[in-house]
């Protein structure tokens, strides 16, 4: 079941317990006591809501940054990795294959926010050797969601 | 003035047209309508199949195939059924590749009725068996399904309905609208009766992938001596999501196939060729698209029953296709009243039961070619409009 229902609350955690229960053929309690555990496992970290802030919030920026670091001796890539996830502006930290070490999603106000965040605090990080900065233009789609106005349903109605 | 009536063929005019347009010629005028209307599947034609299908193109493979269809596909068909259902077919002389599985039920049966003959067909059912049947000068002779045998054809009722002059029995398993499926055994007792005569059988199993029961579904084909009386009939829409290719097939004895063939080949000259590239590619690799969308559609059943059930209209569990057929004689309404009386109200598309024959009184039929969401929200208007309608 535990995949199963990993997969259905990735796609709509506002599924309700019964509901998830109906449509994996599960007892309400077993799927109750199920997500408990994956939470407090760590295994389900959060819940969140896909937002078109552009709908809202035209003035916010975000940023993907790559960094390229000069990982520690003991630590690896750990510690500094660590450092930059812990900035609130910052929305995500991936440790990456190929031309760069780490990725870093950045949310800014304006691009002056961000470009002095990167400036002031990522490219001063000992460790960090070099930054560079791709602002994001325009998202079609965030967590796979589409942000667009998406196919409408043409199936032919008048069909049996 | 020309009198059109004198124009068109007695035969067609006596055909009735269609009962559920008008629902959805008053659906068309609201903005908010949440259907479960649709009868094919939401999901895209797996990636994989569409590109074949381009590549074809690209490769600009534009012209007409042979009539029977590309021999590639016809070999592919014919180890899918092989596979599936256990039953072999000559991929040279018994296999026909049709403009979707309704031109195979045409021209089968164009191919086996003189006028006269009797045809039974099962109700509630899908709707173009009795017309194709009177087109061809046939008399359609109908089974009530019941609820209470599971909308299955029983023994007892194929014995009654058959005469001297019963020429086939479509069976139309895994059944739209009912999603009801015939088991084994169940088929054991249907070809208990027809080993023995000269009744065609003509399976209509383009369901067959859709099924939700214990054991996968089984062919009539490859019940004991039912293969020499059986045209077996599938396509891609359903299993593979390609309503829109057109594209199916028939397999039966060669002495039926090449006279069907000979229909097709006048009528039709042969399947779409890019359809029949795409479908080679469906065949070879897309077994792996077929077991998530059915994961994702039994999902979906299992939501829609419980709601319909939980909104008080009780919803045997459908066993195959993707359709929910629950009753509503809780309400007193009549089907088409209900129906009629949702979309109003609610904003909610179903069809009614009766389209699919008289023996569909009472029922509606609900698609769940739809998203989660998209059935939730359904689910709850239906809940509403049951509460303010039940006595």
């Amino acid at each position: 079941m535990r995949n199963e229902l990993l997969k259905l609350l990735s796609t709509n955690a506002r599924y309700t317990v019964e509901q998830l229960a109906v449509m994996l053929a599960a007892d309400t309690q077993a799927v109750a006591a199920e997500i408990d555990a994956l939470e407090k496992a760590g295994i389900i970290c959060g819940y969140k809501t896909v937002i078109d802030w552009e709908k809202v919030d035209a003035t916010s920026v975000s940023a993907i940054i790559e960094l390229n670091v000069v990982p520690k001796a003991d630590l690896g890539f750990e510690e500094v990795a660590e450092k930059v996830a812990s900035y609130p502006e910052v929305e995500a930290v991936y440790l990456m294959s190929g031309g760069y070490d780490l990725n870093v999603v950045v949310k800014g106000k304006n691009l002056q926010d961000i470009a002095r965040f990167v400036a002031r605090e990522l490219a001063t990080i000992d460790s960090v050797t070099s930054t560079a900065t791709h602002f994001v233009m325009r998202r079609y789609k965030e967590m796979d969601v589409k942000l667009f106005e998406g196919e409408s349903d043409d199936r032919g109605t008048y069909l049996l | 003035m020309i009198d059109y009536s004198k124009i068109l063929s007695d035969t067609v005019q006596d055909i009735k047209p269609s009962g559920i347009r008008k629902f959805f010629d008053i659906a068309a005028t609201m903005d908010d309508v949440i259907s479960l209307g649709v009868g094919e599947p939401d999901f895209q034609t797996p990636w994989s199949v569409r590109k074949a299908g381009i590549t074809s193109l690209e490769k600009g493979k534009t012209k007409y195939t042979s009539n029977s269809g590309l021999e590639a596909l016809r070999r592919e068909i014919s180890n899918y059924i092989d596979r599936k259902c256990g039953v072999n077919y000559d991929p040279l002389h018994e296999i026909l590749i049709s403009v979707g599985g309704s031109e195979a039920i045409d021209a089968t049966l164009r191919a086996i009725i003189t006028p006269g003959d009797e045809v039974i067909i099962p109700q509630p059912s899908y709707v173009c068996y009795e017309p194709i049947t009177q087109l061809c000068g046939g008399v359609p002779v109908i089974i009530e399904t019941l609820a209470e045998n599971d909308f299955k054809v029983t023994p007892e009722q194929l014995k009654n309905a058959i005469s001297d002059k019963t020429k086939a029995l479509i069976l139309p398993y895994p059944c739209n609208p009912t999603g009801a499926i015939m088991e084994k055994a169940d088929l054991e007792a249907l070809a208990e009766i027809l080993r023995d005569t000269n009744i065609l059988v003509l399976s209509d199993e383009i369901y067959s992938e859709l099924t939700f029961a214990e054991n996968p579904h089984v062919s009539i084909a490859s019940i004991d001596g039912m293969r020499e009386r059986t045209i077996l009939i599938n396509g891609f829409s359903k299993t593979f999501s390609m309503t829109g290719w057109r594209l199916g097939f028939a397999c039966g004895p060669q002495e039926i196939i090449s006279q069907v063939t000979k229909i097709h080949q006048f009528a039709i000259m042969c399947a779409p060729t890019t359809a029949q590239y795409a479908a080679i590619e469906a065949l070879r690799n897309g077994d792996e698209a077929v077991a998530d969308m059915k994961a994702e559609y039994n999902r979906r059943r299992r939501l829609i029953v419980d709601g319909f059930n939980k909104a008080g209209l009780t919803c045997r569990e459908p066993k195959g296709a993707f359709y929910a057929f629950p009753c509503i004689k809780s309400t007193g309404l009549t089907s088409d009243e209900f129906c009629e009386r949702l979309l109003e109200s609610k904003h909610v598309a179903v069809v009614p039961g009766t389209a699919f024959g008289k023996g569909g009184e009472g029922f509606v039929r609900a698609s769940y070619c739809y998203s989660t969401e998209h059935i939730i929200e359904a689910l709850k208007r239906i809940e509403e409009f049951v509460k303010e309608n039940s006595k």
